[in-house]
């Protein structure tokens, strides 16, 4: 951490008062949220925004008095920092630990390939701070985790979870209900979008004698397993898609922050419910392959908070004690078993003897099956190698089941020189494909009785560019 | 919306209610694009009204396009991580899987993402 957060401005988050007419004489940085006359950088700056109608003086006043957290400089943080700052937040903190990689700049419009290397959080402020060198940017370049979420979180007033796995998405989101923040909420991977406000306006733990927000478990109660997750560094992301959901936070977080629907709300005798927005999960789900629309967004209405929820339930036990002593154990609890295959040593094969029984012509005649997706397999692939999605190989599978048919048809009809004996081997991006792939085939007779070989390629065409060619263009 | 309408055909005398279903967040790659209008058997085997629980099965039976069913169900049951709704409500305040699906009811089926 760079900056002492102590030296953070005050100016907790109240709101401000509403002031008609002129103001007094009372310029400058003014005390803990009250009006003050903008000075006239700020005016020149922020006109555009404040005269909208719902912004106001007030409303400027309000975002420059207040502080944001968000966790996650990637391609979720860095629109949604963009505009953020831009809107003139007095206080912006960023959590990242990572560098920015090359990889990174088609979505993170943050970084710039002159800061590769650089750690995330300076790349996003140097960013920033080009754009808007009026908020306070307070950098913290390491993960958020059990032990430092709640000390980070509680000097914010509104967070903005932009982070990519689900064990700090229950952190994050636990923490805000213990210590009250609101919480804008979003995730991408491949082509879909996701974006949910939550905890807002933000009501203690436990009270359940209303209707109030829900949090992030009221919504999503279990993890998906581990398996059936996919990350943007498998799956890939379309840039837009993520920078549509980092700008649609971003938009959510100065609404909460201009109306001051961050405020927990003391008065329980006064309804709620007039401040308490539909919650609604926003889904953008962006089709590659029509070349124009249908466009999909769709609202769907979530139920409020719920009264069996593990966290801002009734009964509730989540403490902020208890996070920081290991309990609930986020790691554990997004990472139930998942299922491992682990083929016998005769049906495998590493890659750099797979390379080398090749290159001294010990397996002159045999079929190199390639279970990549269609676009990873674009760009290159071993000598020889027939690409089988391995969706498409199971789909086939299931068929031939099914329907009856011929085991070979599994295989490419096209090769020639295959005969019933010709060793099969099979390679995937991973290693986990193929071993499935392998079980898959013997299981359907593929290996006539064991005349045939069926050999899983271990580690994939990962350990393949490893070990045998680096310069293998390997996504 | 609609752009894989699906004409229900059926042979048996079997009755059937209509409804649309719906899949977002990786889910629609499964099943495909759209939603999806589909007429299902009023009763499953045993004669007991279809309930959200023998719509899965079904849709896994008659709709997958892909054979991963374990990214749809595990044990039987929709895999976690899944977010259904009815009727714009979420189906726990609906009795999830033992609700008994009415004629013209939307059923939407949600992967929640976490990547960013
Ligand atoms: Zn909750």
């Amino acid at each position: 951490m760079q900056q002492d957060i102590a030296q953070q401005p005050e100016a907790k988050s109240v709101p401000v008062l509403v002031n008609n007419g002129q103001d007094g004489p009372n310029n400058g940085t003014s005390g803990v949220g009250g009006s003050r006359r903008l000075t006239e950088e700020e005016f020149d700056r922020y006109s555009r925004q404040m005269i909208v109608p719902g912004v106001g003086k007030d409303g400027q006043l309000r975002l420059i008095n207040s502080r944001i957290l968000i966790i996650g400089a990637g391609g979720l943080g860095c629109p949604a920092a963009q505009y953020v700052a831009g809107a003139g937040v007095g206080t912006i903190g960023i959590v990242d630990g990572d560098v920015v990689e090359v990889s990174n700049l088609h979505r993170q419009v943050g970084h710039v390939a002159s800061r590769i290397g650089m750690k995330k959080v300076d790349s996003l402020i140097t960013h920033l701070r080009g754009l808007n060198t009026l908020p306070t940017y307070v950098p913290y370049g390491f993960h958020i985790g059990p032990q430092n979420a709640a000390e980070i979180i509680s000097q914010y007033d509104l967070v903005m979870d932009c982070t990519d796995n689900p064990a700090t998405r229950y952190l994050i989101s636990d923490i805000c209900v213990l210590l009250c923040k609101p919480l804008v909420s979003a995730a991408s991977v491949q082509k879909s979008g996701q974006l949910i406000v939550l905890n807002c306006p933000p009501t203690p733990q436990g009270r359940v004698d209303g209707k109030y927000a829900p949090c992030y478990r009221c919504c999503f109660k279990k993890p998906p397993p581990p398996s059936s997750m996919l990350s943007c560094g498998e799956a890939g992301i379309v840039g837009p898609v993520v920078g549509m959901m980092g700008v649609a936070q971003a938009g959510e977080a100065i609404k909460i922050l201009v109306s001051a629907l961050h405020i927990p709300s003391r008065d329980f005798s006064i309804p709620l419910e007039r401040n308490l927005a539909q919650p609604t999960l926003l889904i953008y789900t962006y089709e590659l392959e029509n070349a124009v629309g249908p466009y999909s967004f769709r609202a769907l209405k979530m139920a409020g908070r719920k009264k069996n929820c593990f966290a801002c339930g009734e009964n509730s036990t989540l403490t902020l004690e208890g996070i920081q002593s290991g309990t609930p154990n986020y790691e554990q609890f997004c990472s139930l078993p998942s299922p491992t295959f682990t083929l016998p040593p005769d049906e495998r094969i590493t890659a750099s003897a797979y390379h080398e029984a090749r290159s001294r012509g010990e397996i002159p005649n045999h079929l190199l099956l390639d279970t990549r997706e269609k676009e990873h397999f674009s760009f290159g692939s071993i000598d020889g190698a027939v690409n089988i999605p391995f969706g498409r190989l199971l789909a086939k599978a299931a068929a031939i089941k099914r329907e009856g048919g011929a085991a070979s048809e599994l295989l490419p009809g096209e090769v020639l020189g295959v005969t019933e004996d010709t060793p099969v081997f099979v390679v995937c991006r991973r290693g986990l494909d193929s071993q499935e792939a392998v079980e898959k085939l013997k299981e359907l007779g593929v290996n006539n009785g064991g005349k045939r070989r069926i050999v899983d390629i271990v580690g994939g065409m990962k350990a393949w560019k490893d070990d045998v060619d680096p310069t293998f263009p390997w996504v | 919306m609609a752009d894989s309408t699906e004409v229900p055909i059926r042979e048996s005398e079997t009755p059937t209610i209509s409804i649309t279903v719906d899949f977002y967040g990786g889910l629609d790659t499964l099943f495909g694009k759209g939603q999806h209008k589909l007429a299902i058997p009023a009763a499953d085997k045993s004669g007991s009204p279809s309930t959200i629980g023998f719509l899965v099965t079904h849709l896994c039976e008659t709709k997958m396009n892909d054979p991963r069913t374990d990214l749809f169900v595990l044990d039987g049951h929709i895999r976690p991580g899944i977010l259904v709704l009815i009727n714009e409500a979420d189906w726990e305040l609906e009795g999830e899987e033992a609700y008994e699906i009415q004629s013209g009811d939307n059923v939407v089926f949600v992967s929640t993402l976490h990547g960013g």
